[in-house]
């Protein structure tokens, strides 16, 4: 895979940002002494008087971007997942989600991905959180393209809007000339008759990898992208949970409240069918290279190809 | 101040405070010990300081309240109903199912709230936001947050107090409201704050300490002041009366989170309106 391009989605974020302040005037941006790694820096370089820095006080930086959006502004909050959707969260409860504000919240370094840094900054239960919050949209996309288009989308949209990206640079699975995203809707990249995986971030890309290893073995399996878990795209779900034999989900975090209950609560009303988890499994990562512990974890093709069979 | 202003203000202030004692008693529940020490500041604050319009209730150019000691919710209800942002028979409904006025203010369905509060500290830095967005735009609009003595407590306050010396915003006035009371007692007792003006102007704040919120003459002076600063934000620190216009209230930190009864209810509203016809008779 050396001839791949690799970008993290956090360097589309950043460039996205810069976009939008081009043509916005309204966007402001936050952040909390990260703006290098969150790359929000790259938008403070065009517009230094449109990105505040609030240095290291997440909670207080949630709540002004409240305030900014109250009175017109489209506030973009940055901090690491950990501290967006960790630390601030009540902050991004009552002060955001509760008055259904105008807030977009770009979460950098989410996942175990994070890699050297440890367990205190790996967060995988941000999905979780900002699931749980009434009207906040999720959204994990998949490589830079989609990051990109995501941000757009996120900027047009009227109301609170989590965007999760990571550190790690990640393969370019998509065209930017012809990919487009849509609202809430499910990318089926691959089509399938035997079983599903559904991913999201950079687990698509190894749910590709896994498709491949399967469809070697004869087994045929639908491969859907789901850039947004909140709101998730109950129909193609349902559509998948009736036409296969099974749903195999794979997510850059915890098995609790991620991707994996989102696919749960979705089918097991309507279409119940069985699914399996390629997750982290309620519990703290370590320290160590990124693509190591996506290893170490069993964030891989063959765990997501292991788990597809279980269902056959 | 005149005479006839003096008057006027303190009968806003008093069915301010009579809004407070209907819309607890009905509710069976809210917060009147810190809504009745904030009365006369609200009546300064909606008939002399700040620039609103009813009838456009979300007009950009506005100035803003944010109540960040958003449980005394009740006064401002009370004031908002008082200068017509919404009928006066939603204040016997606070906190019913079904009704518009919530438990802590809600900025998505009540008109003149600028912001939805409740869980302390927050309110103070979307304040500030709202600051930093005049500042942005070029807007003149100012923007003022009350908050409580208790509320200083809490980390998030001190870390809004860097951001908007930081970035200069004289567009932003706080008001504290230090009647000493919160929940578990004296604010001294239970984790002092004090000394709060020497914290504020530590913190790069211009600081005015004002010793008696239930003194027109002395709210006027202190709000013509902070409107004359510049270059900084201004924390005004105002000695109240917890309970203040209820004998039975008064320093008592008991009426912090819980109404009067049906007796005790007539008793406060005797009182109240007693003061009502005292101040038309003058």
């Amino acid at each position: 895979m050396a001839d791949v391009k690799r970008i993290a989605t956090r360097e589309s974020y950043g460039a996205a940002l810069v976009e939008l302040g081009r043509r916005d005037e309204s966007v402001v941006v936050l952040d909390a002494d990260l703006a290098a790694s969150t790359k929000t820096g790259m938008f403070q370089k065009e517009f230094p008087d449109r990105h505040f820095d609030c240095g290291i006080a997440e909670a207080n930086m949630m709540s002004i971007a409240a305030g900014l959006a109250a009175a017109g502004k489209k506030p973009f909050a940055s901090s690491f997942a950990m501290f967006a959707a960790g630390r601030a969260y009540e902050q991004v409860r009552n002060s955001i989600g509760y008055p259904h504000l105008n807030v977009k919240i770009g979460a950098t370094h989410a996942g175990i991905s994070v890699g050297e840094d440890g367990a205190t900054h790996q967060c995988n239960e941000d999905i979780a959180l900002m699931r749980s919050i009434p009207g906040m949209v999720v959204i994990n996309p998949a490589d830079a393209v989609e990051a990109r288009a995501a941000v757009l989308a996120a900027a047009e949209y009227d109301g609170p809007v989590y965007l999760r990206f990571g550190r790690l640079g990640v393969p370019v699975l998509f065209d930017e000339a012809t990919y487009k995203f849509e609202w809430g809707k499910i990318v089926t990249l691959r089509e399938g008759s035997d079983v599903t995986i559904a991913a999201t971030g950079l687990m698509v890309e190894r749910a590709l990898q896994a498709a491949d290893m399967l469809a070697a073995e004869g087994v045929s399996a639908r491969v859907l992208d789901v850039h947004t878990i909140k709101p998730i795209d109950t129909e193609t779900l349902l559509r998948a949970a009736s036409e296969t034999r099974g749903i195999v989900t794979a997510e850059e975090h915890g098995v609790i409240g991620g991707l994996y209950s989102a696919v749960c609560e979705t089918v097991c009303g309507e279409a119940p069918c069985r699914v399996k988890p390629v997750a982290v499994m309620d519990e703290f990562g370590v320290s160590g290279p990124a693509l190591d512990l996506l290893e170490l974890y069993g964030l891989n093709a063959e765990t997501i190809a292991k788990r597809a069979r279980e269902l056959m | 101040m005149d005479k006839a202003q003096k008057k006027h203000l303190q009968l806003f202030a008093n069915h301010v405070r009579q809004g407070v004692i209907e819309g607890t008693y009905h509710a069976k529940a809210g917060h009147p010990g810190g809504s009745l020490s904030i009365a006369d500041t609200l009546a300064y604050l909606y008939e002399t300081e700040m620039c609103v319009d009813p009838a456009n209730p979300a007009w950009p150019q506005r100035d803003r309240l944010v109540l960040s000691k958003g449980h005394a919710c009740p006064a401002l209800y009370a004031a908002l109903a008082e200068k017509g942002f919404f009928d006066k028979s939603e204040l016997l409904k606070l906190r019913h199912i079904g009704a518009m006025l919530q438990g802590h203010p809600d900025m998505k369905n009540i008109p003149g709230i600028d912001m939805s509060t409740g869980s302390l500290g927050q309110g103070i830095s979307a304040a500030c936001g709202m600051a930093l967005s005049a500042k942005v735009s070029g807007d003149a609009f100012r923007v003022f947050a009350i908050l409580g003595d208790g509320e200083i407590q809490e980390g998030q306050v001190w870390e809004a107090a860097m951001f908007a010396a930081h970035h200069h915003l004289d567009n932003l006035v706080a008001i504290v409201d230090n009647n000493n009371l919160q929940i578990d007692g004296e604010v001294g007792k239970v984790c002092s704050p004090y000394p709060i003006d020497e914290k504020f102007r530590a913190f790069g704040w211009d600081v005015i300490v004002m010793d008696d919120a239930h003194d027109f003459d002395k709210i006027e002076a202190a709000f013509t002041e902070a409107r004359a600063l510049s270059g900084r934000p201004v924390v005004i620190i105002q000695t109240s009366v917890k309970g203040k216009g209820v004998s039975y209230m008064e320093n008592v930190a008991d009426w912090h989170g819980k109404a009067p009864g049906k007796e005790l209810y007539e008793q406060a509203m005797a009182q109240l309106r007693e003061e009502e016809r005292k101040l038309e008779e003058e």
